[in-house]
């Protein structure tokens, strides 16, 4: 008789879990899972802002690319995204690193996304700000840098956070390219080990609950904080 | 710059085309299967996360946020490696027998939306004004009957629109069901690709079928839309 839930292929493969093969090797594991969602979320914050702006912009040249854009990525699973990015980036410039393609599809897919959060916050902000701020003399791009984007950034704070909730999870697809992030350290343990799969992906979906639910109580906390600051 | 010869002919005729549309047919048959049955969850969670008793409440609150903060794919990786400890010997054996990819897929995509369906139907429900249920309490209805006669047929159409939105996602997340050889759309690409070397055909075309499908479904909502917010207007 087996044992029910046998934590020793846990507590064996700790550090694998965690850092991969980090000191010797590459880094892996939830090292490398929160790597790659950071460095996207930074990417896609600098993408989600130029997309959003331009796709609320007056001149059209720049507004139907961009909304084009935007719907064609949402429109697509992530999935096809990291193949196209897998397959295309090499074409194009040679042979570039997987951690690298898959950032580079983790940040368009989220750019397309955050996009419309940025859009959503600059469109909260009363009309009557930008009618002031343009009778005091300001230009459009004065008003958006210097008037409405500050206070509009800081009401997607609690969106942006979100979107960092999403990138963990979604970095789980970087598995199917061979970069060795949780769940792909997850599937190599389990064919070595091959007889705790149950455990292996149950430790690993609690894993990824402590840094997601971490990560949207952050987000609630912030939301109710910012709305507190409004009403005063 | 890119130095690569396209050849559409692959992919619009031939055994290769068979393959992707036996590919659109199989995500269509899951997205379906899985909404159907996420919906009737979604609404069973939603019910439980506005019960009167404590322990059901927090059930379901549980329930929301650990598949809300779990990733798709471990879910998936989940009911297709780890998921024979949990299950009676009989459902094992019957989804040994019927294919258990599909199984597998379906169940964790159900799970999953069912999640996203529930907070849905919650904040529908919650659109629904206090009076509603007091005054089908104080008609005699119990909890349960004035959730189902009152409460849920109003909620539901308000809901509409973001459930039409979750088979939209649905459909997309099926693609993640190529990890555990579903052959779906994303599959059948991914193996027109590995038989031709014409990858960037093969997901050209896999990359279109659900462009058309969010097209279609975005178009629908916004129609319903439309026709909602004139009856409301109406009324």
């Amino acid at each position: 008789m087996e044992q029910f839930f046998n934590i020793s292929v846990i507590t064996d493969n700790f550090t694998y879990f965690m850092i991969g093969r980090f000191p010797s090797g590459p880094l892996g594991g939830v090292g490398l899972t929160l790597y790659l969602a950071v460095v996207s979320c930074i990417l896609s914050f600098f993408g989600g802002l130029i997309l959003g702006l331009f796709s609320i912009s007056r001149f059209a040249i720049v507004r139907y690319p961009a909304l084009a854009f935007i719907n064609l990525v949402r429109g697509m699973p992530l999935l096809m995204v990291i193949f196209w990015m897998y397959f295309l980036m090499p074409a194009l410039f040679g042979k570039i690193a997987e951690n690298n393609t898959v950032i580079m599809a983790l940040t368009l897919f989220t750019s397309a996304y955050m996009s419309r959060i940025v859009v959503a916050g600059i469109e909260g902000i009363p009309k009557g700000q930008t009618e002031a701020a343009i009778s005091t003399g300001l230009t459009h791009w004065q008003v958006m840098l210097y008037i409405v984007l500050p206070q509009g950034l800081r009401n997607m704070i609690p969106s942006f956070v979100n979107q960092f909730v999403s990138l963990i999870k979604d970095t789980s697809l970087a598995f199917i390219v061979g970069v060795s992030e949780l769940t792909h350290v997850a599937t190599q343990i389990n064919n070595r080990t091959m007889a705790f799969p149950t455990e292996i992906f149950v430790f690993i979906a609690i894993i990824y609950f402590i840094l997601c639910y971490a990560f949207t109580s952050l987000s609630r906390w912030l939301e109710g904080r910012l709305s507190w600051s409004k009403a005063i | 710059m890119l130095n690569y010869t396209f050849d559409w002919s692959i992919i619009t005729s031939g055994k290769y085309f068979d393959w992707l549309v036996s590919g659109l047919i199989t995500t269509l048959k899951l997205s379906t299967v899985s909404i159907v049955l996420a919906f009737l969850l979604g609404l069973l969670i939603a019910v439980m996360r506005m019960a009167h008793s404590k322990p059901v409440r927090w059930f379901a609150h549980a329930y929301l946020e650990f598949f809300r903060n779990t990733p798709l794919l471990v879910q998936i990786f989940f009911w297709y490696f780890g998921s024979y400890k949990i299950l009676p010997t009989v459902i094992n054996d019957w989804l040994n027998k019927t294919g258990f990819e599909f199984a597998a897929a379906a169940i964790a995509l159900t799970i999953y939306t069912s999640a996203f369906i529930a907070e849905d139907i919650r904040s529908g429900v919650l659109s629904i004004p206090k009076e509603q249920m007091e005054a089908a309490r104080s008609a005699g209805f119990s909890y349960l009957r004035s959730m189902q006669y009152i409460i849920l047929p109003q909620a539901i159409r308000i809901t509409i629109p973001p459930l039409v939105n979750q088979f939209l996602n649905l459909a997309k997340n099926s693609s993640l069901a190529m990890t555990i050889g579903v052959m779906e759309m994303t599959y059948q690409a991914r193996q027109v690709e590995s038989y031709t070397f014409k990858g960037f055909e093969a997901f050209t075309a896999a990359t279109a079928v659900y462009l058309v499908l969010s097209i279609i479904i975005t178009a629908a909502v916004n129609t319903y839309n439309e026709k909602v917010l004139n009856v409301h207007k109406a009324a």
